[in-house]
C-alpha cells in the first residue's frame, strides 16, 4: 500500500510538468502582450517594461527561471492588477471558491446518494423512472444555462434570495452552490442507482436477509459501502467539473473567486496570473485523484496494487 | 461452492442444448446489430430523443427558409419585443432588434455542427491512437497508454480555454481544438477493446492465412468495434455542444454575426430581467438537444453493449 501511494504520488510529478510546460508556452505564443493597450507605448517604455519583469529573455531561459521561481512558491507579480502578486489574488478568491465548490460538492454527494439510493429501492417503480427522468434533465441542462433561470425565478420572479455578490452570508450562496451542483447531482444518482441495484443482486445481500437480518441493517452495514464505490471514483471528475464550473458560475454571479481570474486573466495575457490559476488548479486536481486512488485502495480490499 | 458449479454447468448445457435445437428451428441468425436495433426500438426514452433530434434537426435546417427575418438585419420598428404573431416575430427580438427565432436556427446549426464535426476529429484521432496501442501491445501500449493517462490528469477546460485565446476565435479551430481534447476517452475504449479482440481465434486464422497487420486492423479489429464507437458518438456529441457553448458563453466561441446556442445563452441572460424570452428559447433548445442525446446514448448503450446480455 505504501509501495503504491509512493508511486502513485511520483507519476503525479511528470504530469503536472506537462501541463506547466504546455501552459507556459501556450500563452507566450498567443499574440499580443500584457502591455498592449488602445494607444499603444512607445517602444522604449514597452522595452523598459519588459525588461523590468525579465520579458526580454529568451522564452527558454524564461520557462526554467519560472520553473524555479514555482518551485519556491513564488508565482510572480501580476501583470494586469499592477500592485499585486499573484501569490496575493490567489489567497484572496480561494477561499471564497474553496467555500462555494465545497458546499456545491458536499449537496452533489449527499443529496445525489440518497436519490440514487431512493430509485434503486423502487427499481423499476413509476417514481424510479420519473427520478431518473428527472435526473437525466438535471445532466442535460448547463450549469450557465442554470444559474440565470434560477436567478429569473427565485430573484427576479419570486425575489426570495439575492441574484449575485458575495458576502459570506448563507442567502449568496444558496442559488451559486445549486447551479453548480445540479448536473452533479445527478450523476451521483445515476451512478448510485446503478451500482446500488448491482449491489442489491448479489449472493451476500441475498444472505444477509435469509438469516433474518432487518432491511434497513442490510441496506447500511452491507449494500451502502460497496454501492458507494463507483460514486467515490466519480470525485475526481466531481472536482474537476467543480472547478471549470466556477469559472462561469463566479461570473454569473458576481463572486470573486479563482475561477472568474481565469478567463480575464488569458484576455488581459496576464501570463503569471494565468499560469497561477492552471497551476493550482491542476496540482489541485491531481491531489484529490490521487487522494480517491487511495480511498479506493482502502475501501475496496479487492484491489491490491502491491505489485 | 461446487455444487453451484456443479448446478451452473448443468443450466448451462441445457442452454446449449436449447441454443442447437433453436438454430436448427431458425434459418436466418440475427446479428449482434439486427438485435441491438429491436432492443433499440423497444426502449421509450431512447425513440423519443430520436424524435427531438429529428423535429429540431429539421426545423434548424428548414425553418430559417420560412422565417421572413435575417439573422444580422435588425427590425428597426422592434426593439427587443416579447413573442407576437402580430410582429411576425414568433420568438420575439434581442436588443438589437434582430429576429430570435432566426437567430436559435442559425446558432442551432452552428452548434449541430461542431458538435459532429469536433466529435469525428476525436472519433479519428481516438480510433487509431487505440487500436494502434491496443493491436501492438507491450511496451509501445504501455507508453502511449501512459501519455494518455498524463494528459488525462490535466483540467483540459482549460487548455481548450488557452487554446481559444492563442489561436483566435476561429470556428475551424473550434472544432480542432475540442476534438483534440476529447479523444482520450475513445482512445482508453478502443485500446480496451482492441485488447480482448486481438486474442480471439478468428483474428488468428486470418493471421494463419496470411492477411496483413494492416488488413487485420481495417478489416477486422475496426469493424468489431463498431458497436462501442456507436455509443461513444452518441454520447460525445452532446459533450461536445455542451463545451462549445461553454467557450461561445464566456465570449470564446462562435463570433458575431454568426452565433451558437450558447452565445445566445450568454446574450440572454445579459437581459434576463426585461426580456427573459431571449434566455428562455435558446435554453430550451439546448437542453432539449443535449437531453435527446443522452436518452439516445443511453439507449444506444444498453442496446448495444455486450456485458448487459
Amino acid at each position: 500500500m505504501l509501495n503504491y501511494s509512493l508511486k502513485r504520488l511520483a507519476s503525479a510529478i511528470p504530469t503536472l510538468l506537462i501541463l506547466i510546460t504546455v501552459a507556459f508556452f501556450l500563452i507566450r505564443i498567443a499574440p499580443g502582450g500584457p502591455f498592449d493597450s488602445e494607444k499603444g507605448l512607445p517602444a522604449e517604455i514597452e522595452a523598459n517594461l519588459e525588461a523590468k519583469y525579465q520579458l526580454d529573455d529568451p522564452l527558454v531561459i524564461q520557462y526554467f527561471r519560472y520553473l524555479g521561481d514555482i518551485a519556491r512558491f513564488d508565482f510572480g507579480p501580476s501583470f494586469h492588477y499592477r500592485d499585486w502578486t499573484v501569490n496575493q489574488l490567489i489567497a484572496q478568491g480561494a477561499p471564497v471558491s474553496f467555500t462555494l465548490g465545497g458546499i456545491a460538492l458536499i449537496l452533489a454527494f449527499v443529496v445525489g446518494t440518497l436519490i440514487g439510493v431512493w430509485a434503486a429501492l423502487k427499481q423499476n417503480s413509476l417514481s424510479d423512472y420519473l427520478t431518473m427522468s428527472v435526473a437525466m434533465i438535471g445532466i442535460s441542462i448547463p450549469n450557465f444555462v442554470a444559474a440565470p433561470l434560477l436567478i429569473l425565478l427565485f430573484a427576479i420572479a419570486l425575489g426570495w434570495l439575492p441574484a449575485g455578490g458575495w458576502d459570506g452570508s448563507i442567502q449568496r450562496m444558496v442559488l451559486p452552490a445549486i447551479a453548480l451542483s445540479l448536473p452533479m447531482i445527478a450523476y451521483v444518482a445515476r451512478i448510485t442507482r446503478g451500482s446500488m441495484i448491482e449491489v442489491l443482486h448479489s449472493s451476500f445481500i441475498r444472505t444477509a436477509r435469509a438469516k433474518g437480518m432487518p432491511e434497513h441493517e442490510v441496506l447500511l452495514r452491507h449494500a451502502l459501502k460497496p454501492a458507494l464505490l463507483p460514486v467515490i471514483s466519480y470525485l475526481g471528475p466531481a472536482a474537476a467539473a467543480i472547478l471549470t464550473g466556477s469559472v462561469v458560475i463566479e461570473r454569473i454571479f458576481t463572486i470573486p473567486g479563482i475561477g472568474s481570474h481565469f478567463v480575464q486573466g488569458a484576455l488581459n495575457r496576464d501570463y503569471t496570473l494565468v499560469m497561477g490559476v492552471v497551476i493550482f488548479y491542476g496540482v489541485l486536481i491531481i491531489a484529490l485523484n490521487y487522494l480517491v486512488d487511495l480511498l479506493y485502495a482502502w475501501l475496496d480490499p479487492r484491489i491490491r496494487y502491491d505489485r | 461452492m461446487t455444487a453451484r458449479a456443479a448446478e451452473t454447468e448443468a443450466t448451462e448445457r441445457q442452454l446449449d442444448i436449447f441454443e442447437q435445437a433453436m438454430d436448427k428451428r431458425t434459418v436466418k441468425g440475427r446479428s449482434l446489430y439486427v438485435d441491438a436495433w429491436h432492443r433499440l426500438k423497444r426502449n421509450k426514452a431512447a425513440v423519443a430523443g430520436v424524435a427531438i433530434l429529428l423535429f429540431i434537426i429539421i426545423l434548424v435546417t428548414f425553418g430559417p427558409m420560412l422565417n421572413p427575418w435575417d439573422h444580422e438585419i435588425p427590425d428597426w420598428d422592434n426593439y427587443s419585443t416579447p413573442p407576437s404573431l402580430e410582429t411576425g416575430h414568433v420568438m420575439g427580438t434581442d436588443a438589437l432588434g434582430r429576429d430570435l427565432f432566426e437567430r436559435v436556427m442559425v446558432g442551432g446549426r452552428i452548434s449541430l455542427l461542431v458538435g459532429i464535426i469536433a466529435t469525428l476529429v476525436s472519433l479519428f484521432i481516438g480510433v487509431a491512437y487505440g487500436a494502434v496501442a491496443g493491436y501492438l501491445g507491450g511496451r509501445v501500449d504501455n507508453w502511449m497508454m501512459r501519455a494518455v493517462d498524463a494528459i488525462y490528469a490535466l483540467p483540459f477546460m482549460f487548455f481548450v480555454i488557452l487554446l481559444m485565446v492563442v489561436f483566435g476565435r476561429n470556428i475551424f479551430l473550434i472544432f480542432v481544438a475540442i476534438g483534440a481534447v476529447n479523444w482520450l476517452d475513445m482512445a482508453r475504449i478502443v485500446r480496451g477493446q482492441t485488447l480482448s479482440l486481438k486474442n480471439k481465434d478468428f483474428i488468428e486464422a486470418a493471421r494463419v492465412s496470411g492477411a496483413t497487420e494492416w488488413h487485420i486492423i481495417s478489416r477486422h479489429i475496426i469493424p468489431n468495434l463498431l458497436g462501442v464507437v456507436v455509443v461513444y458518438v452518441s454520447l460525445t456529441i452532446p459533450q461536445v455542444i455542451l463545451v462549445e457553448s461553454f467557450l461561445s458563453f464566456l465570449g470564446l466561441g462562435v463570433q458575431e454575426p454568426l452565433t451558437s446556442w450558447g452565445a445566445l445563452v450568454n446574450e440572454g441572460a445579459q437581459e434576463l430581467e426585461t426580456a427573459p424570452w431571449s434566455l428562455l428559447f435558446p435554453a430550451t433548445f439546448l437542453a432539449a438537444t443535449l437531453f435527446a442525446f443522452n436518452f439516445l446514448g443511453d439507449g444506444l448503450r444498453d442496446a448495444l453493449d455486450p456485458r448487459d446480455r
